[in-house]
């Protein structure tokens, strides 16, 4: 059954006809040296044992697996959250075609960004003249309002300075003098993509705040009733974002979104190409200097952006990317207290609703083991729904989460009885939560989707929720925030609970006694 | 509290920096300033003399040993010594591996970012031999040094090596802040050595903050792992470190933005004051052996 130009054969097919299916078998017999087979089934159920694990935690200079991504692509991120703004990226081409295939690969969306193609020479006499040469190439051909730009690895081992450079490219003519050129040191071998998002973030408010890099005087602040908002580095940022604007507009509360990227990876399909779109304005962005109080989504996304925030006089809130009620109740009761606004009746009902949908399913999520991994943020939002919901988050993973992140864990757990046999493994990759998974198993995985190698090896369903998503789309486009995002984890855990039961019972006269209509 | 004040101390390796450095600051703490070293080489000697040991206890050892620098808190790293001068070592590779000039950027940003230039008079960062690559230029970089102290002496190299620090502190001084507060000169006992700075001051645009007169008692009390302010104070070794403090005290801004010469304008200079003589460039390339025969 070979294929033809008429009869096109997908690879799901193609390779399971008989000529591919012979061919593997005699490359794996004559080429492939193959160990024993019987030793190869040792060894794989060796790795399971806690004796395996042992050596696995004592691990120290091998990663696998890391469930992170480097700061560049954090900086990116933010960056993109500002009106047509582009991400100028100093380094080589390698690093920016990762960030924007990222991007693509889990927003389905085109992601604008450009780099300034250091090479060995640049390596060599220092990346000034891609600078130069970059910035006005930039400028000239894709027409931003603004160029915030962050560093690789390279650019950083070199020690090229971006403060110099950027001025002395403006004196060269690459772009005007009053041209907006934030910028932001993020070396890729330092921290993750939260903490690139954080220097970035820190990095814009610093240019329109503090003097433009020395070319503008400081703004004076004068406090106004606006609320900032930041929502940090995330994959569900469009459906997010619009949420929090629904909220804000509910509760009336004047505001500004700093880093707005709702409208950028989900442009609508008619006729016309954005490279930008949405996004803060550049002056909603000077102007949040103003505001009453600054609030981020998330604490370890904004470790330096919001002391800075806080040593310009404004009152500051970070919140753990709060998901389901109690969560959801401490965000809207701070907003209240900041604004003087009063929660109105269409959330009160959306609360309501919310608790009723967990409490129509309480039977089937209650006392269910959980391991959780992704950002530091995003773990502690997901853990403490689910205690909420009498689940036990046995095994909560970050990367790249601190030792203070992973008291904060241990400080949620103790809140709660269900937390008691609760561990958090602050540093850790996912070879690391593979053997956690063997020796002290759960009942549902929740992560990205590289988790579904875990899924494949330990046999634990995967419920796809942080980033990146690849193999799922449009997800991005739900909120995970707010009593409405609460509801959407609350059915994405529920439809793996049950298609995992269904999996369970389907055994026609052997377990279908089970194989119920309704659940 | 005043302002902070930043200088960097450059030169040629093996000039007397790190002495003259931690001397003139031994001078300045005991004038009542706040001190903070930072030793930006590898070596991590730059402190040696006034915690009377070289610190082991660098902050890219420590991070090594710990996974990352994020891992290290500030109280880790800084060591208080003579006149309770903080010191800190970023520390670095062995010679010949890694990256050095990577190691003083993580160093310089762990110790803004962890505070470590609370409640200090003065930040003075001691830099080995040579600005050879950016990350020895973090120092001079913008909101860094605002001030750089060339040591040098009346050799021939130690002049060439003041030229081209100069050079890098120009890249630097356009864009941002740096400038050149002077050279100090620590006398080797070359001929017409003070003549010769005088002039290699004037020629770059500067001045010579001072000569240090060579004395045998430096090497005693670096024998010891002191400073001669603190081994023996009432020295006259001793009132020159005091007097060249108190210049750089007061030399508070009047940095400027050298205008470092070329090669052959340097070697001019040697000629002028009769230190070289005029090659004739027929003998330039020709062995020993081969001018007898010519």
């Amino acid at each position: 059954m070979t294929q033809s130009a008429e009869n096109v054969l997908d690879h799901f097919e193609l390779f399971r006809g008989p000529e591919y299916q012979e061919m593997l078998v005699n490359k794996r017999q004559q080429f492939e040296n193959r160990r024993d087979p019987a030793e190869v089934e040792r060894v794989r159920e060796w790795a399971k044992t806690p004796e395996y694990q042992e050596k696995n935690f004592a691990r120290e200079a091998l990663t696998i697996n890391p469930a992170k991504a480097c700061q560049p692509l954090g900086a990116v991120f933010a960056a993109v959250g500002f009106e047509s703004t582009l991400p100028f990226v100093h380094g080589s081409q390698g690093c920016v075609a990762y960030y924007r295939s990222h991007f693509s690969r889990h927003f389905k969306e085109p992601s604008s960004c450009v780099s300034s193609s250091m090479t060995e020479d640049a390596a060599v006499f220092g990346g000034l003249n891609n600078m130069i040469d970059g910035l006005a190439n930039a400028y000239s051909m894709y027409k931003p309002k603004m160029i915030a730009v962050s560093t690789t690895c390279m650019a950083e081992v070199i020690g090229d300075d971006l403060n110099a450079f950027i001025k002395t490219a403006k004196e060269k003519g690459s772009v005007p003098a009053e041209y907006d050129v934030p910028f932001a040191h993020t070396p890729a071998f330092v921290g993750s993509h939260v903490t690139g998002y954080d220097n970035v973030m820190k990095g814009i408010l610093d240019h329109f705040w503090d003097g433009k890099a020395g070319t503008a005087p400081k703004l004076e602040r004068v406090p106004n009733g606006k609320i900032n908002f930041i929502g940090g580095f995330d994959g569900y940022t469009v459906g997010n974002l619009r949420e929090i604007k629904r909220i804000f507009g509910l509760m009336g509360i004047d505001y500004t979104i700093l880093g707005d990227t709702s409208d950028i990876w989900d442009t609508p399909t008619d006729g016309e190409f954005r490279m930008y779109d949405g996004g803060t304005t550049l002056e909603e962005a000077a102007n949040a200097i103003h505001a009453k109080a600054t609030v981020s989504m998330q604490e370890y996304c904004t470790e330096k952006t919001l002391p800075f925030i806080a040593a310009h006089g404004q009152e500051v809130a970070a919140f753990n990317h709060p998901v389901g009620v109690a969560g959801t109740d401490r965000f809207l009761m701070a907003l209240a207290r900041l604004t003087g606004a009063e929660i109105p009746v269409e959330l009160e009902r959306e609360r309501g609703r919310l608790v009723d949908a967990i409490a129509d399913s309480s039977a089937h999520i209650h006392g269910k083991k959980f391991a959780i991994y992704g950002d530091p943020d995003l773990c502690l939002g997901l853990a403490g729904f689910l205690l909420e919901l009498g689940a036990e988050p046995t095994h909560v993973l970050a990367t790249n989460g601190s030792k203070a992140w992973a008291a904060k864990v241990q400080e949620l757990f103790d809140s709660s009885p269900f937390g008691k046999n609760c561990h958090v493994h602050p540093g850790r990759d996912l070879w690391h939560l593979r053997s956690l998974l063997f020796t002290e198993p759960v009942d549902f995985l929740i992560g990205n989707t590289y988790g579904k190698y875990l899924e494949r090896d330990t046999g634990t369903p995967l419920i796809r929720i942080g980033f990146p998503i690849f193999d799922r789309h449009h997800h991005h486009r739900f909120p995970l925030w707010g009593y409405q995002g609460g509801l959407n984890v609350l059915v994405t855990i529920l439809d793996k609970i049950f298609d995992t039961i269904d999996l369970n019972t389907n055994v026609p006269s052997k377990t279908d006694y089970s194989f119920d209509i309704i659940r | 509290m005043s302002a902070l004040r930043q200088i960097a101390f450059y030169g040629k390796g093996g000039i007397g920096k790190s002495t003259t450095s931690q001397n003139t600051l031994a001078a300045l703490a005991e004038m009542g300033h706040r001190i903070l070293i930072v030793g930006c080489d590898p070596k991590a000697d730059s402190t040696r003399l006034i915690l009377h040991a070289k610190a082991q206890d660098t902050i890219l050892s420590l991070a090594a040993a710990a996974g990352s620098v994020e891992d290290l808190e500030i109280e880790d790293v800084m060591k208080v010594g003579y006149q309770d001068i903080r010191c800190v070592e970023s520390g670095g590779p062995e010679p010949g591996v890694g990256c050095a000039g990577r190691g003083v950027i993580t160093s310089i940003n762990f110790l803004e970012e962890n505070g470590a230039y609370e409640d200090i008079d003065y930040v003075s960062y001691d830099v080995l031999g040579d600005v050879v690559c950016g990350g020895f230029a973090m120092p001079i970089r913008e909101n860094k040094a605002q001030e750089i102290y060339i040591v040098m002496s009346g050799e021939m190299m130690a002049m060439y090596a003041a030229n081209n620090i100069s050079k890098g502190i120009l890249k630097y001084a356009v864009s941002g802040g740096v400038r050149l507060g002077g050279l100090i000169c620590n006398e080797r006992q070359t001929d017409k050595e003070l003549e010769l700075a005088e002039n290699l001051a004037k020629k770059l645009g500067t001045q010579l903050i001072y000569f240090v007169p060579r004395d045998n008692i430096v090497q005693h009390a670096e024998l010891r792992r002191m400073t001669v302010l603190e081994y023996a104070p009432d020295s006259v070794q001793a009132n020159h470190y005091r007097n060249l403090a108190n210049r750089i005290h007061n030399n508070a801004g009047k940095g400027i933005i050298p205008t470092p010469i070329t090669m052959d304008e340097l070697e001019d200079m040697l000629m002028e004051h009769g230190i070289m003589k005029a090659v004739d460039e027929s003998m330039v390339g020709r062995t020993a052996a081969e001018l007898e025969l010519a």
